[in-house]
């Protein structure tokens, strides 16, 4: 059991109580797995017998098919996506994953409030208002960040899926460059750089995800169960392993209070006068 | 992201803020009446009103989907939408836009139903400020009875009933408004809002009201003819 820790302002009419699930997310940017990753982590879980709750963006019952009707019209302005995002998240929230929680679920989010923030701040909003509104969120009990090298090998694997260039996901609205490739570069490029920002902010396990995927769900296996058995593990554990655990908690106990501030000043130039 | 007191623009917003009943949408159409007879262009612009997220909240209105949480957030979405679309663009282009409620609404009715009053402020921090804003206060028996002689039902969320306060529609409808009410009464300072005596004749209200919007409005037309020379 874990008390409920929230980054900001908790929601109202939410009992603070303890929970026995975990709340492990996958974040990353558009391309990098996250997805078949949470759906390998998902059976392995499962097969263990633990009962597993997964949940995404724009996968509300309140919001989602209003968000994505908005997007499919490419009217969306940059407040109102951000706002129409934070619904969504709300509700996922509320009547998903907090219930799920308490009922000792362990719930995986392919991705959480750092995606969210990455595309406000890099549409030039101001972070200290997004990290406001994103105060109702609670402290995950893990978040992994899947990472590549480089916005074009983030291309390259949203070619070889076959699915080709989202306006969104190439930052379209933007303005950036005037095709679809251009813009995906500039674009991730971006978010790449404000997601190694938030990084030591809010305490991400790094992962490389340019390795091959075997080696990606070995290494979230490893820390996942990690996680799911902490208290047997506590001791289990190599000193090395603590003092990592030890750094990861100090990253983490800094976000409610100084790290809101660090990354005021850093929203791109461009974008800040646009 | 230009945030609240920092936009600057030609055109003027007027809102008008109170509770259910308080008469405020009555005195802002003869606002409106008035200024277009006196040749300005004037823009509309509803509370709940944006395209994009109208569906949506008619949806979760209907199955009751709401928290008070997604409620504020599902409300700054649709303003936010306005703001972008039907407010800041006619501000810029020097025409007067009116609101018929604002953000003073939210900051009433989410707080009246328990959400934190520093956050919902900061969730709207992106609103224009209004050149005026004019809160028709009247007490809480008149609106009341004026809605109730008005409309034969309440809704659901108008009647708070998401909030357990009472079984009875009724009750829970004042109990609601009387909370709102003391929002809207900390509000006055802390945002200057106009007060105006909303038991008074309309016809009273209405002059009052116009005779502090035509002090904005000699200001702008002061600033034309300095740049017309």
């Amino acid at each position: 059991m874990k008390e409920m820790k929230f980054y900001g302002t908790a929601l109202p009419s939410i009992e603070i109580e303890p929970y026995s699930g975990k709340l492990i997310v996958i974040e990353g940017t558009d391309g990098v797995g996250r997805s078949t990753h949470v759906a390998l982590l998902r059976t392995w879980l499962e097969s263990a017998g633990h009962a597993v709750l997964d949940t995404g963006m724009t996968r509300s019952i309140l919001a989602g098919r209003g968000i994505k009707d908005a997007r499919a019209g490419h009217t969306l302005g940059r407040l109102t996506m951000q706002l129409y995002y934070a619904t969504d998240f709300a509700d996922r929230l509320e009547n998903q994953m907090l219930p799920a929680l308490r009922a000792g679920f362990i719930v995986l989010t392919d991705r959480y409030i750092y995606s969210a923030i990455a595309r406000a701040v890099v549409r030039g909003a101001d972070p200290d208002w997004v990290r406001a509104i994103y105060g109702i969120a609670l402290v995950p009990d893990a978040g992994f960040y899947l990472r590549v090298r480089s916005a074009e090998e983030l291309a390259g694997r949203v070619l070889a899926s076959g699915r080709g260039f989202d306006y969104w996901e190439s930052g379209m609205d933007l303005g950036l460059e005037n095709d679809y490739y251009d813009s995906f570069i500039a674009y991730q490029k971006l978010l790449l750089k404000e997601f190694d920002r938030m990084s030591g902010e809010y305490g991400f396990q790094v992962i490389d995800a340019s390795r091959p995927v075997k080696r990606v769900a070995a290494r979230l296996r490893k820390s996942i169960s990690r996680i799911i058995d902490d208290e047997s593990v506590a001791t289990a554990s190599t000193s090395r392993e603590i003092v990592k655990t030890e750094m990861r908690e100090k990253g983490r106990t800094a976000v409610g209070t100084t790290s809101m501030d660090s990354a005021k000043s850093e929203a791109p130039e461009k974008l800040k006068s646009a | 992201m230009i945030s609240y007191g920092y936009h600057r623009y030609p055109g003027r917003l007027f809102v008008v803020e109170g509770t259910d009943g308080s008469g405020k949408s009555t005195q802002l159409t003869l606002l409106y009446q008035w200024l277009k007879s006196e040749g300005y262009s004037v823009f509309f612009s509803e509370w709940n009103s944006s395209p994009l997220v109208k569906d949506t909240t008619r949806r979760a209105k209907k199955r009751r989907l709401f928290t008070p949480t997604t409620f504020s957030l599902l409300h700054a979405t649709d303003f936010a939408d306005r703001t972008e679309r039907d407010i800041i663009p006619p501000l810029k282009a020097g025409a007067i836009v009116l609101a018929d409620r604002y953000i003073y609404t939210a900051f009433a009715r989410d707080v009246a139903r328990g959400c934190d009053r520093a956050w919902v402020r900061e969730i709207y921090k992106f609103a224009v400020k209004p050149t005026a804003a004019f809160f028709f206060r009247a007490p809480l028996d008149v609106a009341v009875d004026r809605i109730a002689s008005a409309r034969p039902q309440l809704k659901f969320y108008e009647a708070g009933m998401d909030m357990d306060w009472s079984e009875d529609e009724e009750e829970s409808f004042k109990i609601f408004q009387g909370k709102i009410l003391d929002e809207y009464d900390h509000m006055v300072n802390e945002f200057g809002l106009t007060v105006i005596d909303g038991t008074q004749p309309i016809r009273a209200q209405q002059r009052q009201t116009r005779e502090i919007v035509s002090r904005y409005l000699k200001e702008k037309l002061k600033e034309k003819a300095v740049l017309a020379k």
